[in-house]
């Protein structure tokens, strides 16, 4: 149970961390990207395959991100200049061309066999006791600013509705209540840390590469650097009117939410050990779109937000065929069982309907302000 | 369309295939055939000479010149249609002409992006104001401010403290304007959230904030009440006062005849005249223009 925990906690902050790449982009730039799997890809195989000829991890996952960014350049000089949906269009394309390259060029990537063994992060350390409360101690570090924001907000719409039974209240308690089982969940696994060096190890990692993104990314989007970037979005003749270099702003957001990604690509080779061009399907772009519009287009929170609803959704969804018989004992017309491919085509379109409902009820997504909506341009 | 006069007769040079060695005698010449006297030694801010820009086969702008003075409020008036925003949009190289010079401050500008003529210190406004809609009034005002530290990436990394600072500063700034224009108390609203006369203040304002030598406002009173309109009046002298200049299109005469020192009257693409806000009033051609709508 702690590790499959362990290992939903690592692919959820490997999505949000993926997702904030395209929040960074689309959110907060209105940069269409509808390949930004490619950057993840990128990101994955130019960690992995400097790490096997012996660079260290670190460097190796830097280097992922790097090619990433510098992706991004490609995309952004050829693109940028244009009108702004050939992005769009380049971006499904390079994305389809850069897994085509890794299933052909077998001399580098092993093409559709795939790159089965490389070093992970953590797998050899066996921490003495002091280690594991270390770690557990940079894990509390994490978790007490997740807390204290939601008090902040608890605090703020109580004050607002003046009743405990609100929904938005209601909502916040289960994410705390959540946030803190989980945060012992991950508290046990530190301290069992050996049983599982490598799962163990990536989560913390992970969850470090996480509030660091998001750290940073909540600095730069609410400096004057991401106030150049909102107003590209809102209107980039204004922008260039006050004098801001829109070509260059457009390719820095690109480039490092291609960097994110990558880094994303790293993480994400490490949870699956293996890396091959399937990994990498068009899915996963739809996937960090539905993430990021969930939460709310440039929220990062809701980004996150977004990826521990889309993770919570899979795991529920896992268990449909055991409350199919629940239903099928309840109701008898209702079939005990289905087969697999059409459970899978069933919770795709069920987080479609998710999807049309929320735009419908709630279109700036769950974080989004409602305000923004009726703006006038 | 047909595209009537491929070349207009009375265009007087190719100016294109000579606009990288151009001096700002060979503007000055074009501009004084229009009847502008001038001092040589005052040298104007901004000066352009046979501007051409067509769309189709429509010319919107044929073979316009413009001078602004430095330290001048200029005006530029015409009958709608009369191609005003189109040289606006020519002058700060939003559209690229298809002939002519333009000099600010004594250096061609023809050739620079818009975003680089804006950091040389020529502000454009839009006829239809552009609010950053989901960036509060505050932030459309910030974001005008030249060569903050923040702008750079490595910058917001490194140095957060200054950027801090000069947020702080600007700030103050900022809401100083704002009183000015009476957007303080709107200063945290959404800037979509402001009506369309509100949103020309702030447009005005925010240009402002970019410490421009020369600001070029499109029709700044349209839509704006006015008790409102001699607010901006005063607002625009005063600013004017402290040494910044004006070149305004504007269709309500009271505005233009109380503020500008020199007006420009263009129609169907074409200079007509030029002078001062009494001498145009009464000349006889302007009149015809306006009168033959
Ligand atoms: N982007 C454009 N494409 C085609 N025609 C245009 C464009 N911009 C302006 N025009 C035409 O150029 C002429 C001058 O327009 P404009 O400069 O907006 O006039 P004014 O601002 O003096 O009212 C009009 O006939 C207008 O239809
Ligand atoms: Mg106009």
């Amino acid at each position: 149970m702690v590790s499959y925990l362990v290992s939903l906690v690592i692919f959820t902050a490997i999505y949000a961390i993926f997702s904030l790449g395209l929040n960074l982009q689309w959110g907060f730039t209105g940069l269409i990207n509808f390949g930004h799997v490619a950057f993840m890809t990128v990101g994955a195989y130019a960690t992995v395959l400097p790490s096997n000829g012996g660079v260290p991890l670190v460097l190796a996952a830097l280097i992922g991100g790097g090619l990433a960014a510098f992706l991004g350049l490609l995309i952004g000089f050829s693109t940028l200049r244009l009108r702004e949906d050939y992005l769009a269009i380049v971006t499904i394309g390079v994305s389809e061309v850069i897994r085509l390259i890794a299933l052909n060029e077998e001399w580098l990537t092993r093409g559709a066999f795939g790159i089965q063994r490389f070093p992970l992060p953590l797998e050899n350390f066996r921490p003495t006791l002091f280690s594991r409360y270390v770690m557990i101690g940079i894990l509390t570090a994490i978790a007490i600013p997740a807390f204290w924001q939601l008090w902040k907000w608890a605090k703020r719409r109580l004050q607002k509705v003046g009743t405990l039974l609100d929904a938005g209240l209601i909502l916040t308690a289960v994410c705390a209540a959540l946030t803190l089982w989980l945060y012992g969940v991950c508290a046990i696994a530190l301290y069992n840390f050996s049983d599982n060096p490598s799962r163990n190890g990536l989560m913390l990692v992970s969850l470090i590469v996480l509030a660091l993104v998001f750290w940073r990314l909540e600095w730069l989007v609410q400096s004057p650097w991401g106030r150049i970037l909102k107003a590209i979005r809102e209107d980039e003749e204004v922008a260039k009117a006050l004098g801001k270099n829109v070509f260059w702003y457009k390719l820095q957001s690109l480039m490092l939410g291609g960097f994110i990604a990558g880094i994303a690509g790293a993480l994400f080779a490490w949870q699956l050990s293996t890396v091959y061009p399937d990994n990498f399907l068009p899915l996963l772009t739809f996937n960090a779109w539905t993430i990021v519009v969930l939460g709310g287009a440039g929220n990062n929170v809701g980004t996150i937000l977004g990826s521990v609803i889309f993770w919570a959704y899979l795991t529920i969804t896992r268990y449909l065929p055991d409350l199919l018989k629940v239903i099928h004992g309840v109701i008898p017309v209702v079939p005990p069982t289905v087969d697999d491919a059409r459970l899978g085509a069933f919770r795709i379109m069920l987080i479609g309907l998710i999807l049309i409902v929320l735009m419908m009820a709630r279109p700036q997504g769950i974080l989004g302000k409602k305000e923004e909506l009726t703006l006038g341009r | 369309m047909v595209d009537k006069s491929p070349k207009s007769p009375d265009f007087p040079t190719d100016v294109a295939a000579e606009t990288q060695g151009e001096s700002l005698a060979d503007v000055l010449s074009e501009v004084e055939d229009i009847g502008t006297s001038m001092a040589p030694s005052q040298l104007p801010l901004l000066a352009a000479g046979g501007l051409v820009k067509s769309f189709g086969g429509i010319r919107a702008v044929d073979n316009v010149s413009i001078e602004v003075a430095k330290g001048s409020i200029t005006g530029l008036i015409g009958p709608n249609g009369a191609g005003k925003t189109t040289l606006f949009n020519l002058l700060s190289n939003f559209i690229h002409p298809d002939k002519g010079r333009v000099l600010f401050d004594g250096e061609p500008i023809q050739n620079l992006q818009p975003h680089q003529i804006a950091q040389r210190g020529m502000v454009r406004t839009f006829q239809v104001a552009r609010a950053l809609s989901r960036l509060s009034v505050m932030e459309n005002m910030l974001l005008a401010v030249q060569k903050q530290t923040g702008e750079n990436f490595w910058n917001t990394w490194f140095r957060g403290k200054q950027i801090r600072a000069e947020e702080r500063q600007q700030k103050e700034r900022a809401m100083t304007i704002l009183e000015s224009i009476g957007l303080a108390h709107m200063a945290n609203e959404y800037a979509g959230a402001l009506s369309g006369g509100q949103r020309k203040l702030l447009e005005m304002g925010r240009a402002l904030m970019a410490n421009p030598q020369l600001i070029l406002l499109d029709e700044p009173a349209a839509g704006v009440n006015p008790t409102l309109i001699n607010q901006i009046c005063d607002r625009i002298l005063t600013w004017n006062r402290e040494g910044i200049t004006f070149l305004i299109i504007e269709h309500n005469m009271d505005v233009i005849m109380s503020l500008c020192d020199r007006v420009w009257v263009l129609a169907e693409g074409r200079n007509l005249a030029a002078g001062t806000p009494a001498e145009i009033q009464t000349n006889s051609q302007v009149l015809e223009a306006y009168l033959g709508q």
